[in-house]
């Protein structure tokens, strides 16, 4: 296939319209097993994903574009830095929930609280992270186990609080109470799409200027690239690794506090982790060989499947998580064109250095 | 409270806990002698969870539920084997995506042919009835934990001594170890690694896919969204502190398979299920810090 770029594009073509083809089988298996009227069942998809009244809809996938940007940047600072980190969604619950309690909890003018509550998401997202981190760099658990086992303790934890101590009773549901309103994120004028993308573009770029631009975001990916070199010249190989998590989990917070401020207002028991956010932005970024600028694009794809899956559901009755298994199909067919050796050689060095 | 915590029907119920992760656990093993990296477990489990439920419902059969929960998982053994092996994907990439296709797949089928969300509880669910040994069941203590498990627990534990043989004798066995160690050596004898692979990927699915059953069938008669639950995950971590040696591994599925069955009880004297929901996974971590140490500590 490397002979030559023609060659290359033939054979990127071919594999491209085999992909295509393979999923709209698929799919087409799935919706007559689920009874489906095809029309509608499309014109629901186009309408769920972009459409709605005044675009009520298309603003529903912009804004969980961004929460499914925000942590596919965290992850990608991670990967980069060679650090098989799939705890995003841990992290991600640790920012939702200390979001909603620090805002429930503290008083004082809204705009502080506003502020110092996303502050304390992303300082416990990042401590969730570095936990994960010092799992593997002191006590020999490897990355890519730490961090996925660590998902699970906080998602019980936050449905403890919220199904106990910080149960908004009244509701009758397992979720906390409203953070005062006052702190809510605006939405854009006479949209009902919140400004809190705004905030996770902000975050993103600096991270990504941050990876590519500073002496210190070189240092990481370059660790990331080749450790032994890293090592070999001296870096503080260990405290880039932390460093790189803390700033990948304060960003998982971030999205979670997003998440409470600009669209639930309240942490409520399984929001974060059941439309598979983390999940998702790790395969959005994995999706796009994880050049960063494109990442919002591939967002966009994945949140346009799951918001327009939804539309589906609403007119045709096809159970909307058909959106997942369209999702995994199409990851299945480009991981072997996703990122490849750097992504290799991290998770493998992750998965088998700690049990040596 | 001790007394109370490791009575018989601890006993009894031990088995219920260790023999899904077990049965994952042996079919992880394969795929890490084999050289395959496979962390989809979890993904694979449950879709035998779900297809062992469809299989019972309509067959009436628990066996017939089993045999459908094992080409379930072989079925998803065959999605890993041509996306990685053939294709060249990554295989955590892959693994990842296995695990969302799994949930989705699952979730999907639940509502497309049962027409519920959530979970799926019919008394026509055929699941499997505990087996009695004549003598064996009359032992104090032991013999609650031997007699009256479902048959997939003596199934799981034939197992061990049988993939160890396996591994030490069999040709297979020693192929999938070969492509493990040295893929090179294994084709230049004339066999293809990846063939090999594909083997081991099959006999994965159709382990998980016990696993699943055991969840699904035989603990309870009813199939619940994600009703793996993790427990996938638990098999890979002890897939790869026993490095896929199947006599160690037994060891670590029983140890985690006791912590989950403990944590089950301690629900019952008021500690809120939250926190008993997440030991199994604090308990994994606990083990492979532990068992990092102690390794650190032989090599001194």
């Amino acid at each position: 296939m490397n002979s030559g770029l023609k060659g290359l594009l033939r054979g990127e073509l071919t594999s491209w319209v085999g992909a295509a083809a393979s999923i709209a089988v698929v799919l087409f298996v799935l919706m007559v097993l689920a009874g489906a009227p095809f029309g509608e069942a499309l014109s629901g998809f186009v309408d769920g994903a972009f459409g709605g009244r005044r675009f009520s809809y298309l603003l529903t996938t912009l804004s969980r574009t961004a929460l499914i940007v925000g942590m596919a940047i965290s992850v990608m600072l991670s990967f980069r830095a060679g650090l098989f980190n799939i705890g995003g969604e841990g992290q991600l619950v640790a920012g939702g929930l200390v979001a909603a309690l620090v805002a429930i909890m503290l008083p004082g003018p809204p705009l502080v609280v506003l502020f110092l509550s996303i502050f304390a998401a992303m300082a416990a997202g990042a401590l969730w992270a570095l936990l994960s981190g010092v799992l593997q760099l002191y006590l020999g658990v490897p990355l890519l186990v730490g961090s996925l086992l660590l998902n699970y303790p906080i998602r019980y934890i936050g449905s403890y609080l919220v199904a106990h101590p910080f149960r908004d009773v009244q509701s009758g549901m397992v979720q906390s109470h409203l953070v005062p309103q006052a702190t809510w994120l605006p939405y854009f004028p006479g949209t009902r799409l919140d400004i809190g993308i705004l905030f996770i573009a902000v975050a993103s770029v600096f991270a990504i200027i941050y990876s590519h631009t500073t002496v210190h975001g070189y240092h990481a990916r370059l660790n990331g690239l080749s450790p032994d070199f890293a090592r070999a010249v001296g870096l503080p190989v260990n405290k880039l690794a932390l460093q790189t998590l803390a700033m990948s989990g304060a960003i998982a917070g971030l999205v979670g506090a997003i998440a409470v401020f600009g669209i639930h207002h309240r942490y409520i028991d399984g929001m974060l982790v059941q439309p598979l956010y983390a999940w998702t932005g790790i395969i959005a970024v994995l999706l796009v060989g994880m050049i960063p600028w494109l990442v919002p694009l591939s967002g966009f794809f994945f949140a346009a499947i799951q918001t327009g899956a939804a539309g589906m559901e609403r007119t045709a009755d096809v159970p909307k998580e058909i959106a997942l298994v369209m999702q995994a199909v199409i990851i299945l067919f480009v991981a072997s064109r996703v990122s490849g050796a750097l992504l290799a050689s991290s998770g493998r060095k992750a998965s088998g250095g700690g049990d040596a | 409270m001790l007394e109370l915590l490791f009575d018989s029907s601890f006993a009894a119920s031990v088995p219920r806990f260790v023999t899904p992760i077990l049965l994952a656990a042996l079919g992880g093993a394969l795929c890490e002698r084999a050289g395959v990296f496979n962390i989809a477990l979890e993904g694979f489990m449950l879709t035998g969870a779900f297809a062992a439920v469809l299989g019972a419902y309509f067959s009436g059969s628990p066996y017939l539920g089993a045999l459908a929960a094992m080409l379930a998982g072989i079925a998803m053994g065959l999605v890993f084997a041509e996306f990685n092996l053939r294709r060249g994907g990554d295989p955590i990439v892959v693994s990842i995506a296995v695990n969302i296709l799994a949930a989705g797949l699952t979730a999907f089928l639940l509502r497309a042919i049962f027409h519920v969300t959530g979970a799926f509880n019919d008394p026509a669910i055929a699941g499997f009835e505990p087996v009695h040994i004549p003598l064996v069941a009359s032992i104090p203590y032991v013999g609650r934990l031997l007699s009256g498990q479902s048959i997939l627990f003596y199934v799981a534990i034939i197992a061990v001594p049988a993939l160890h043989v396996f591994f030490a004798r069999h040709r297979l066995g020693l192929r999938m170890r070969a492509a493990g160690e040295n893929p090179a050596a294994l084709e230049a004898g004339g066999v293809s690694p990846s063939r090999v692979q594909l083997w081991a990927l099959i006999g994965c699915g159709a382990f998980c896919g016990l696993a699943g059953a055991q969840l699904s069938i035989a603990n309870v008669n009813l199939f619940v969204e994600n009703m793996s639950a993790g427990r996938g995950w638990i098999a890979v971590v002890a897939v790869l502190l026993s490095r896929g040696r199947p006599l160690p591994l037994f060891l670590i599925a029983v140890v985690f398979g006791m912590v989950d069955s403990l944590s089950f009880r301690v629900q019952g004297f008021g500690l809120p299920q939250q926190f008993t929901d997440m030991m199994p996974y604090l308990a994994t971590l606990v083990v492979l810090v532990g068992l990092s140490w102690w390794r650190r500590r032989q090599s001194v």
